[in-house]
């Protein structure tokens, strides 16, 4: 029983990070319409820049805002640079720009970095054990981290005038511009805050996993699936799927399938999810039109 | 004092067809202006060249100032606001979003009062505040559409056809809103419309156009008693 | 230029047949023995790498029937060329099967596969295709390694396996027997898939890809022709597979990683989207460019082959086939 609980608990601390994954993609297509395949190889790139900040001897805190704010600005020259030019081509286009952007950010990160596995250090010191041992405390502060980060993206869209403006332009750019909303700036915006979230994420698993230039590509499939079943276009539903697919990861895992089918797992998830309700459980429908 | 807008020798089209030849019109502050016209005569299609969503050749001088070849948004932060075909309001967003967006490029504080104003002008569309706009009526979204467009405090309102697919009760209550817009607000309006009697009733100038080309223009009140143009161009 | 290429740049065309029939086939055998010459001519590397290269091409071909004539973007090819590779791999070292027994099953199972990765895809927009087939890409060499298909696949061991013998008649080496075998099979199916996407099929599968609504106004089948041209695609990748086993003599769940499907995508793309002769530049592409961005650092590749990748998708979108195209446009008209 209390392994089965240990289980639940990871998943959930697992399902922190594949929700802010998840609400990165969602962010990106709300924004754009576009998933980002190169969500991943983002973020692992803005940890190893995190990595680099701490060892040169800057405080935790100072340097997880300081990665937070050059993953914005990487996000934002990514949408400038890359997807501006290519906006009204046809999708094709778009996945092959993802893709390269994907080869790109994450060989060159190997490049750059290496490819050794690295430690990656946690803010969050665990001396003692909490709850009777459950859960330890990189899992409950980085849950915490995960839950501040969303309810601050929440309250973004919600009650601030940019993010309004934001989904105004991501359902209906032409009438967005005719209220005066700079459509192109909202979208390198959207691709921005989305770099910054994956940043988040990415120095939240790190001290889990490991640091190496392919540390999230699991996580973006999970992310990916959480995405997809709580519903492309809603940021909360993306969250609690995220969380779902943690726990669900876990106990398939644990119980179920084994560690080496993990990925298996999320490609099951996805059909599943795509093939029995598309729209997933909190979103509308995303079906081609034939 | 220059005109609210001056449009001289108006050319667009989509992609290499042309679809306006050469237009000049005048909208006078604080006036309305009617472009009639049948199907296909370029009224829409003026309207777009106007706010800068089609490529335009000519001059179009808001308050004097050439904003040919401007973008959208930056036509709309100098005072041009348009309800296009099909209203443009933000269906997926509540009521209150599609009015704080119409407001988006304000800085003054003048904003609440003016939401109040347009509860006042549209008393409806308070009693729905917090419903998504594509669950409104027709009517009630041409209504939000138009009190989007005023909250951007436009010195022009484009209009298009904002009688299309609305019950005669309902065009009836939305024209005579907007008789009280012009008398309350002062703003200057360019309206295209199909049904040319309740047009012409508003304008105080008017426009015939047909096949991207001014056929007739003059005093609304002219064109309204001559039979003649009534008959050959109107149809009525 | 051939007829296919013009229908590609202008779909739903009727394409002009001006050579004359005796002067297509004159050029079909010219242009085979000129595929056979490096037989001769070549050493056993680079012989092998042209086999390769071959093979690739044909997986680039699948890949292209169903992304780039039909428009659903799959990065997921790879899979199914693990599938043609591991059947006949499976039936040629447990069963002793001959390898040109194996190619028929092994057709028959991947067009099975395609078929059914089809039908879900019937019901996703682009995106969540790419999506979906991609996730596919990654979970592969997961699947193939798992235990409970173990004894058949070999595990992460994987499979051994020889190239087929040439026969006694013939004056050829195993590798040169090997390159022809690729290239024979290989011309059929180019020719197969240029007989089908000339024809009615092809501007059936075009219209589907450019004006959806208008096609399926028309009366088209969408779902069977979708469906139809995902089991074709997956089935000439999956025969790929099958010959690059043999070719190899061995399969392994590693060598069937993600980077294998965005390889034939950054193929087909770079060779020319909707373009059989592209596919033809892109299996080149795929089997030479690395190598030679290999010797700048290991990292290169990839960096390379996605700078690549983007230049061409924003300098020359129709590939290197549509820059063929438009140079001999060019030259025409200069001449007349």
């Amino acid at each position: 029983m209390e392994g089965l609980a240990h289980q639940i608990i990871a998943g959930i601390a697992t399902g922190g990070i594949y929700a802010a994954v998840a609400l990165a993609l969602v962010m990106i297509y709300q924004a754009t319409h576009h998933v980002n395949f190169a969500q991943g190889e983002m973020a692992t790139l803005s940890t190893f820049i995190a990595l680099s900040i701490i060892q040169a001897g800057v405080p935790y805190w100072l340097a997880f805002l300081a990665t937070i704010i050059v993953s914005f600005v990487i996000g934002v020259v990514v949408e400038r640079v890359l997807m501006r030019p290519v906006q009204n081509a046809p999708v094709l286009t778009h996945v092959g720009v993802f893709i390269g952007l994907l080869l790109i950010i994450g060989n060159g990160t190997g490049w750059i970095f290496g490819y050794t596995t690295k430690a990656f250090p946690s803010p969050f010191s665990s001396e003692q054990p909490l709850l009777g041992g459950l859960v330890s405390a990189h899992e409950l502060g980085s849950t915490a981290v995960t839950l501040g980060v969303l309810v601050l993206v929440y309250l973004f869209f919600r009650h601030t005038s940019l993010g309004l403006a934001m989904r105004a332009a991501a359902y209906n750019p032409r009438s967005a511009r005719l209220v005066g909303v700079r459509v192109g700036w909202m979208l390198a915006l959207g691709w921005g805050l989305a770099a910054a979230i994956g940043a988040v994420a990415g120095m939240m698993v790190a001290p889990v996993v490991f640091l190496d230039p392919n540390m999230m590509l699991g996580i973006l499939l999970y992310a990916f699936a959480g995405a997809l079943l709580g519903g492309i276009d809603n940021p909360a539903g993306a969250v609690i799927g995220g969380f779902a697919v943690g726990v669900l990861e876990n106990l398939a895992g644990a119980y179920v399938v084994g560690t080496e089918l993990k990925l298996t797992v999320a490609l099951a998830i996805i059909i599943g999810v795509l093939v029995v309700k598309p729209s997933g459980l909190f979103g509308r429908v995303v079906t081609s039109r034939v | 004092m220059p005109m609210l807008l001056e449009a001289k020798g108006l050319r667009a089209g989509y992609g290499p067809t042309h679809v306006l030849h050469g237009l000049d019109f005048l909208v006078e502050d604080g006036g309305v202006t009617a472009l009639l016209g049948a199907n296909g005569a370029g009224k829409t299609t003026t309207l777009r060249a106007v706010c800068g969503m089609v490529k335009t050749e000519g001059e179009i001088l808001l308050g004097g100032e050439n904003i040919a070849g401007w973008a959208t948004e930056d036509i709309a932060r100098r005072g041009l606001a348009h309800v296009p075909d099909g209203r443009g309001t933000f269906m997926e967003l509540t009521v209150e979003e599609n009015f704080r967006l119409g407001a988006y490029v304000r800085r003054d504080r003048e904003v609440q009062a003016d939401f109040e104003r347009m509860w006042a002008w549209f008393p409806r569309l308070r009693q729905r505040w917090k419903q998504q706009a594509g669950t409104l009526s027709g009517g009630e979204q041409q209504m939000l559409a138009i009190a989007r467009a005023l909250l951007l405090r436009p010195r022009l309102l484009l209009l298009d056809e904002p009688s299309f697919g609305l019950a005669p009760l309902i065009v009836q209550e939305i024209f005579g809103i907007m008789r009280r817009i012009r008398a309350e607000s002062g703003v200057g309006i360019l309206l295209v419309e199909q049904n040319a009697n309740l047009a012409l009733e508003l304008a105080d100038r008017a426009y015939l156009l047909e096949t991207g080309r001014i056929v007739v223009s003059g005093p609304a009140a002219e064109i309204r008693e001559d039979e003649a143009i009534r008959r050959s161009y109107l149809g009525y | 230029m051939s007829a296919a290429e013009q229908t590609a740049a202008v779909p739903l065309r009727r394409p002009e047949t001006t050579v004359a029939g005796w002067q297509r086939a004159a050029l079909l055998l010219a242009g085979l023995a000129l595929a056979i010459l490096p037989a001769f001519l070549l050493e056993s590397f680079q012989l092998f790498q042209l086999t390769m290269a071959v093979i690739m091409a044909l997986a680039v071909l699948g890949l292209n029937i169903v992304t780039g004539y039909n428009g659903q973007i799959s990065l997921g090819h790879g899979a199914f060329f693990a599938v043609g590779a591991y059947v006949t791999a499976i039936l040629m070292s447990h069963l002793d099967w001959s390898f040109w027994a194996t190619l028929p099953v092994s057709a028959v199972v991947c067009g099975l596969v395609g078929y059914g990765v089809g039908f879900p895809a019937l019901r996703l927009g682009g995106l969540y295709l790419a999506l979906t087939t991609f996730s596919l890409a990654v979970a592969v060499p997961q699947i193939l390694k798992h235990k409970a298909i173990e004894d058949w696949t070999g595990g992460v061991q994987g499979l051994f396996l020889v190239k087929p013998d040439p026969p006694s008649w013939a004056p050829f080496d195993p590798d040169q027997w090997m390159y022809l075998v690729a290239v024979l099979v290989s011309a059929a199916c180019f020719l197969l898939a240029w007989n089908l996407i000339r024809g009615r099929i092809g501007r059936a599968l075009m219209a589907i890809r450019d004006h959806p609504t208008a096609a399926e106004a028309m009366g088209m089948d969408i779902a069977t022709l979708k469906t139809r041209a995902f089991a074709t695609s997956a089935m000439i990748t999956g025969i790929a597979g099958s010959l690059s086993a043999v070719a190899v003599e061995f399969v392994a769940p590693d060598s069937f990683t993600f980077a294998l499907s965005i390889s034939l995508f950054v193929g087909m793309v770079v060779g020319g989207v909707a373009s059989i002769l592209g596919s033809l530049f892109g299996g080149l592409f795929v089997l030479f460019v690395p190598n030679i961005a290999e010797t700048v650092s290991k990292a290169a590749p990839g960096v390379i082959y996605g700078i690549i990748l983007i230049g061409f998708l924003f300098i020359l979108p129709d590939g290197f086939a549509g820059l063929l195209r438009r140079l001999y446009a060019r030259a025409r008209r200069g001449a007349g």
